[in-house]
């Protein structure tokens, strides 16, 4: 695949050297992110790389540092979407009938939502930090994940495999997540790499707005939002996050394209 | 003998929107303790959903009406948890296609280890160890090396021994194979038939083509559209069918065979 694909090769070593960086971070970074070093916002120079952001605090530190949550935010956002997804769709898709009726018609309210706004709703009653953005993004995006399950589940469920496997005395519950749900893997993994996109994208908007990961703590999306009032005098300060931001979400979605191909049989 | 199932006026309705389609029809039917039963019949007479209703795997909009007696209790009756201990252990079946009723993501000797681990929560390691054991019973060579393998990396006729083996796992009273040869060319038919002779279980052997049924089983029933419309031993409806659909039957076997016979 990855031969075939430069793409993907380039997006799998940007996505393993920012992971590596997000992990490394109190060993690689130069200085504490939060500690104010200069007296005022520097351009990128040999003693801070990216220069230092308004408060005088470096860069280079706090992109690493943010790297770590942001990551951590789309990791878990999408592991709570999977799970929720995961569960609803396979129920829906197993069991049909009014159930999954009652199911569906819930996941299109949750779709016809503009999620951003429905994120913002939630995020505003709740105390915002990371992990709440964690939760609100992963519980505001199963729903992609529950209609594919549901797909999935709905043409697995006819073939033989699962008859024989109720013939052995298998339970529903096992034969859901021991004999179907192994089958719907392979999209499920493209849908969760490309979800992780989405979660990047989001906790950045959120933090870029105020309701998400809040200060001092950095994240790419509040670097961004500090950003703001100094984009003519300061632009590495919007840039360097962004370009994070950026790198980040094309590598999954270099990623993700790759791994559809490879993993889907009809193409 | 010992009556092991018997099955008294069991009918199988779908529910479809306006209308109902009776796809088992006031069937009664019996197997004795060590006996191999066929049922013959057309593609669509019931016989398949016959055997499912058995095994109570009859999903919504069908319901099954009747008995199944089966070992003093009535299958029809008892809670599902009860009957998932009934299916693999004390009934078990071997499918029609061995190409789709593997599933394709397991190792051959998880799929048989999974049944010792559902029905006797034997440890990996164990089961492991019997699912060896039984391709091996199923004439497969290397049986612990073939168990690693998946399913795509066996021929049809291997993997309906490795279905055999699963249905065969708990060595359960009453097997029901519902076409197990169908799928199968001539010389692994044989091979199959072979096997599930070897394993000396009670059978209730499920199949189109009443030649092969006649050579294996000492009772028949033949069905048509959702009925039972003859029973006796073989000999019997080979050689003086009563109904004229078996006759019919019987008749379309032979011309087949003198056709077979003239064209060599």
């Amino acid at each position: 695949m990855l031969k075939r694909n430069k793409l993907a090769l380039f997006g799998l070593i940007i996505l393993c050297s920012l992971s590596i960086a997000a992990v490394l971070a109190p060993v690689i970074a130069p200085y504490d992110p939060s500690e104010i070093m200069e007296n005022e916002i520097q351009r990128p120079t040999v003693k801070h790389f990216f220069g230092t952001d308004d408060l005088g605090r470096d860069i280079l530190s706090r992109v690493l540092y943010g790297g770590r949550i942001s990551l951590s935010v789309a990791v878990v956002a999408v592991l709570v979407a999977l799970t929720i997804g995961i569960l609803i769709g396979a129920i829906s898709g197993y069991y049909g009938g009014i159930l999954d009726e009652i199911i569906m018609r819930f996941t299109d309210v949750m779709l016809s939502f503009p999620s951003i706004f429905l994120i913002l709703a939630i995020q505003s009653m709740l105390t915002p930090n990371i992990y709440n953005v964690m939760i609100v993004i992963g519980a505001t995006s199963w729903m992609g994940i529950a209609r594919l399950v549901r797909g999935e589940f709905l043409a697995l469920k006819e073939r033989e495999f699962v008859e024989a496997a109720r013939a052995i005395g298998a339970s529903n519950m096992r034969i859901i997540f021991r004999h179907i749900l192994p089958n719907s893997l392979a999209p499920i993994i493209v849908a969760a790499t490309l979800g992780m996109a989405g979660a990047i994208l989001t906790e950045s908007a959120l933090s870029f707005l105020g309701l998400g990961v809040q200060p001092p703590t950095p994240s790419w999306g509040n670097m961004l939002m500090d950003s703001q009032t100094y984009l003519l005098d300061a632009p590495w300060m919007a840039i360097i996050p962004g370009l994070f931001i950026v790198m980040a979400v094309l590598s999954l979605y270099f990623v993700g394209e790759a791994l559809r191909e490879r993993l889907n049989p009809k193409e | 003998m010992e009556k092991l199932l018997e099955i008294v006026k069991l009918s199988v309705h779908y529910h479809a929107k306006d209308k109902i389609v009776k796809a088992v029809e006031n069937v009664g039917l019996t197997v004795n303790e060590g006996e191999i039963v066929g049922l013959v019949g057309e593609s669509g007479c019931g016989k398949s959903t016959l055997a499912l209703s058995i095994m109570r795997l009859i999903d919504p909009p069908g319901s099954i009406y009747g008995e199944i007696r089966w070992r003093g209790r009535n299958l029809l009756n008892i809670h599902e948890k009860e009957m998932q201990k009934v299916r693999g252990e004390e009934i078990s079946m071997v499918f029609q296609d061995p190409f789709s009723s593997l599933n394709p993501v397991f190792r051959v000797g998880d799929q048989i280890a999974e049944v010792f681990r559902y029905h006797k929560g034997s440890s990996r390691r164990q089961s492991w160890q019997k699912a060896a054991e039984l391709l091996d019973l199923v004439h497969i060579k290397d049986p612990k090396q073939r168990a690693r393998d998946y399913p795509h990396q066996f021929s049809g006729g291997m993997r309906q021994r490795v279905s055999v083996a699963m249905a065969y796992a708990m060595n359960p009273k009453l097997l029901i194979a519902d076409e197990p040869t169908t799928a199968l060319d001539v010389t692994m038919q044989k091979a199959i038939l072979e096997l599930l002779k070897e394993l000396k279980t009670t059978m209730l052997f499920i199949s189109h083509n009443i030649a092969l049924v006649a050579g294996l089983c000492s009772r028949i029933y033949v069905m048509q559209a959702g009925r039972i419309v003859e029973e006796g031993s073989s000999a019997e409806i080979i050689n003086s069918p009563k109904d004229p659909y078996t006759a019919k039957l019987v008749s379309s076997y032979k011309e087949i065979n003198l056709e077979a016979n003239r064209s060599q």
